[in-house]
């Protein structure tokens, strides 16, 4: 049997929020009762995501191998001439991202340490956001934290940047003039037209989304959700999409990484 | 970056067992009916045939067309007989094959 192309395509997404301003009863996510999307998904696509030769976020985890160790660059050197073995050497890596750079004074995302690497130490060119090669690596070094927990970096320098990212989280945008809040704080577990709204936890990025037909990152789902509410997405690596990042890696800290997990 | 396969069968089974082979493949699928951003149609790109031998003989095989989705998974049962071979083969509208084999022992 072959997967069906999804009928459920964004711009239908957002006719459907349209219709449905009055959303469900109010109920804000506490601490204790955290839960993945995983846990609003149907058993077909938790099937998928558990089973690594069912789940085709496997195959970007495999491109992201095989770049681990191809050397590139004026240096001539791979990923794996420094950093040796990645099972090894990057467990737990991608689980405290994003991390303060103090070259930079501000918070890198993983894609970003990804190409301070590429550019800085191989001294090759840093791969375009969302590019195979980009989510290929981010997935295979993010599968090195599978079953961890999400660790945020205990560190004073990022806490204006997380509250950067909380005041981004709870601030209306878009012409439908919605918060992300409204929907994965008080409106987690009701329903989005047919979509259930999960409660916005990290936890399988890089991951493949079966309406994307693809591998992608965090922050290719915040610009979904931002479209949707028809606001103008931010920017790929934009400090704004770091700064709620890093939030929301703060909200699920303890989580499991699920990387690459399967979502609708 | 090469296309990627993955290919799950069981290493071992009994003659006359019956298993199950689960491929999936790494391939945009690309109808030929969108457009891309520079409103040009993006040509056509998709695995037409996929054929599965066993020791030789064909097993399965399935015609694809542009409503399948991107990364096909194709999965199907057979019957072990022999020690041996499966070969999994991809062919797209090119005509270009993409080739993987994988073994399974029969006792
Ligand atoms: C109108 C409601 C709504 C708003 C506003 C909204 N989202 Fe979402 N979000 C959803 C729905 C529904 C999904 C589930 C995806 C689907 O099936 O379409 C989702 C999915 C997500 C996920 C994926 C979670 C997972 O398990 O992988 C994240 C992360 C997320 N949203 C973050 C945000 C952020 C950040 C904002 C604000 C910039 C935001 N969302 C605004 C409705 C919303
Ligand atoms: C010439 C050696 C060298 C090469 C090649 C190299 N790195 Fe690094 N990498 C480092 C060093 C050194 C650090 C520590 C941070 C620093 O000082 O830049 C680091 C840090 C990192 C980190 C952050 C680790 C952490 O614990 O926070 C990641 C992720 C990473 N590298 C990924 C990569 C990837 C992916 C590649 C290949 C595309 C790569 N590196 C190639 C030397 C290298």
């Amino acid at each position: 049997m072959a997967r069906r192309r999804s009928r459920r395509p964004g711009s239908m997404w957002r006719s459907t929020l349209l219709a449905c301003l009055a959303l469900g009863a109010a109920s804000a996510v506490a601490q204790d009762a955290r839960k993945s999307g995983f846990a609003y998904m149907g058993p077909d696509t938790q099937a998928m995501q558990k089973d690594d030769l069912a789940n085709p976020g496997m195959l970007s985890a495999l491109d992201g191998e095989a770049l681990w160790n191809a050397p590139a660059g004026a240096s001539g050197k791979s990923c794996a001439s420094c950093h040796g073995d990645a099972t090894a050497s990057m467990k737990g890596v991608a689980a405290r991202y994003p991390a303060y750079e103090a070259t930079h004074n501000a918070p890198v995302d993983l894609a970003g340490r990804i190409n301070l690497c590429r550019e800085g130490n191989q001294q090759a060119p840093a791969l375009p956001r969302e590019s195979r090669e980009a989510i290929g690596l981010a997935t295979y070094i993010g599968q090195q934290s599978r079953g961890l927990s999400i660790a945020p970096p205990d560190d004073p320098r990022l806490t204006p940047f997380h509250e950067q990212g909380k005041a981004l989280y709870t601030q209306r945008m878009g012409q439908l003039n919605f918060s992300c809040a409204q929907c994965h704080d008080e409106n987690a577990g009701g329903h989005l037209g047919a979509a259930p709204i999960p409660q916005a936890h990290p936890t399988g990025y890089p991951l493949y989304r079966l309406e994307w037909q693809a591998t992608g990152s965090l922050q290719r789902r915040f610009r979904n959700c931002m479209a949707g509410v028809r606001a103008e997405p931010y920017s790929y690596g934009s400090p704004e999409f770091i700064a709620l990042e890093l939030y929301l890696m703060d909200r699920a800290k303890g989580m499991a990484v699920e990387t690459p997990a399967v979502r609708p | 970056m090469a296309a990627r396969a993955l290919i799950n069968i069981p290493k071992g089974a009994k003659r006359g067992d019956i298993v199950e082979i689960k491929t999936l493949l790494s391939h945009p699928m690309e109808t030929g009916f969108r457009t891309g951003a520079d409103g040009q149609l993006v040509p056509r790109d998709i695995i037409e045939k996929f054929v599965c031998t066993y020791n030789g003989e064909v097993v399965f095989s399935a015609e694809l067309h542009p409503a399948i989705a991107a990364n096909p998974f194709i999965s199907f049962t057979t019957i072990a007989m022999d020690s041996g071979t499966f070969v999994f083969a991809w062919t797209d509208n090119h005509g270009e094959t993409q080739v993987q084999t994988a073994r399974i022992d029969v006792a």
